[in-house]
């Protein structure tokens, strides 16, 4: 089992993988999309108090759970990358990143877009908010840091190194900023038992959640493939797979790929 | 032998430190000229300054001492210093920990004396200016033994000091709420122990956890 899964250590492997899943990502992140969202802006019933306004709370909340989750996923990456020394773990926190980025952007914009018709206000400090900004930092200083660096596995060790603080951070953030300062509603699909919100409204905001978790997982995976590829560029496991046997080729498919760094080594060797 | 060795560490670092004295002084000059800063920049109305010192003080703190954090290690990373404590037998999260205690005395203790003076800038009360004392004494080694992560992470690179500031300044935003809270109790008289305990606990995980990280950070940047 432990060598079955440590086979996916090896980029080919997980470049594999990565094919055989992006098939079943999409199909699910596209379907429970079109359903989740299409059910919850025109069929679920109004808001009795908030009208018709709180149906961005099913692109809102979505992504706000789902920023948290890339970013636990992300460190979990980092982990499994520093711990089992697995090259490919950094490929996928970095391939991540960005995503969560974008899913916590989202999530303060679509945010800001419902405070001001609720509380009357764009922006305002409260802890929810806040946290959700210093979400966004730790995520930009992660993407920072790795992009600072030119070796790619230093990279990958150093921004793992700096996600994994900030996933210990995360928990310690969101307390002390609750208890600085509170607005917010209250958690409303998490209280377990009895939640409250009504049914009508719930199930496509859970259809919701699901396609927007399973899109992340689609756009990761892309990202991750292509990481692959660029970073293994000289291997010849790649240049199989995409055929490459003549100099023209080799740069042709370096072009598709936005690399240069080992054209002319290839070269040479001819 | 490796109470010898760690404490050559810290009288090498001492005596470094001691030879550069204007570089000391440095963040600390940064840290006073913020402060003046802010009565220029909100107005000099002794109410305002006292309502907004504590938070104030706290702030140039946290950006002077990552200003004075970038050469933590650069000096031994420049000349190979670095390389022969991560070689040698003692174990490097020991020699981490000295050289982060060093630094931080090395920049606290000036910190600490200039403050009477800043506190009067602020028209901070004695029970604020208690306060104050209190939580720096407790939140500035937590910044400087997670900020240490920080910087050997950046250390090999040129153009790290931004990047850093970018890294830590997320971070330490507990400890800057708590300690500010911590100020504005004791201004309205009221206990002030919780947030001290809260940072407190922070030190100390902080202070457990983070020379691993730092010794491991530091094997990469050398890398």
């Amino acid at each position: 089992m432990w060598k079955w899964i440590n086979s996916f250590a090896k980029p080919e492997k997980a470049h594999w993988l990565a094919t055989v899943l992006i098939p079943w990502f999409a199909v699910v992140a596209i379907v429970s999309l079109i359903v989740g969202i299409t059910w919850g802006l025109g069929f679920a019933p109004p808001d009795y108090q908030q009208g018709d306004s709180f149906r961005i709370i099913y692109i809102h909340v979505p992504s706000a759970i789902l920023a948290m989750g890339a970013y636990v996923a992300m460190a979990v990456g980092a982990l499994v990358g520093i711990v089992w020394q697995w090259r490919t773990a950094f490929m996928f926190m970095i391939a991540i990143a960005p995503v969560g980025a974008v899913m916590t952007f989202i999530s303060l914009f679509t945010g800001s877009f419902w405070g001001k018709p609720m509380w009357g206000t764009w922006w305002i400090w409260d802890a929810r908010l806040t946290s959700q900004l210093i979400l966004l930092f730790l995520y930009l200083g992660v993407i920072a840091l790795y992009s600072a660096f030119d070796d790619k596995q230093q990279a990958g060790k150093a921004s793992g190194v700096m996600a994994m603080v900030g996933v210990i951070n995360i928990p310690i953030i969101h307390y002390s900023v609750e208890w600085w300062n509170t607005l917010h509603q209250g958690a409303t699909i998490t209280k377990i038992g009895k939640p409250s919100i009504a049914p009508d409204m719930l199930w496509p905001l859970l259809i919701c959640i699901v396609g927007f978790a399973a899109f992340i997982g689609w756009v990761t995976l892309i990202r991750m493939k292509n990481e692959i590829v660029i970073r293994d560029m000289h291997r010849p496991w790649v240049a199989k797979m995409f055929g490459v046997v003549t100099p023209q080729k080799l740069r042709r498919s370096d072009k598709i790929l936005g690399g240069t760094a080992q054209t002319s080594e290839q070269r040479e060797a001819k | 032998m490796v109470t010898k060795a760690l404490l050559a560490v810290f009288k090498k670092d001492i005596a470094l430190a001691y030879r550069q004295i204007a570089e000391l002084m440095q963040p600390l000059m940064f840290f006073v000229l913020v402060i003046t800063l802010f009565p220029l920049a909100v107005g000099p109305s002794p109410e305002t300054l006292q309502r907004i010192g504590g938070g104030v003080i706290w702030v140039a703190a946290i950006l002077s001492l990552l200003l004075g954090m970038e050469r933590l290690f650069r000096d031994d990373f420049a000349d190979g210093t670095l390389e022969q404590y991560i070689l040698s037998p003692i174990p490097l999260y020991l020699i981490v920990v000295v050289k982060v205690l060093t630094h931080w005395l090395m920049h606290i203790v000036p910190l600490f004396l200039i403050s009477p003076l800043l506190a009067l800038f602020l028209n901070l009360s004695v029970d604020m200016y208690v306060a104050l004392m209190l939580t720096l004494l407790l939140g500035t080694p937590l910044i400087s033994f997670v900020g240490a992560i920080g910087v050997a992470l950046t250390v090999g690179l040129h153009r790290g000091g931004v990047l850093l500031a970018l890294l830590l300044i997320p971070i330490f935003i507990p400890l800057l709420i708590f300690a500010t809270s911590a100020i504005e109790s004791a201004s309205m008289l009221l206990p002030y122990q919780p947030q001290l305990a809260i940072i407190g606990a922070m030190l100390l995980f902080s202070v457990a956890l983070s020379p691993m990280a730092i010794a491991y950070s530091l094997k990469v940047s050398q890398s």
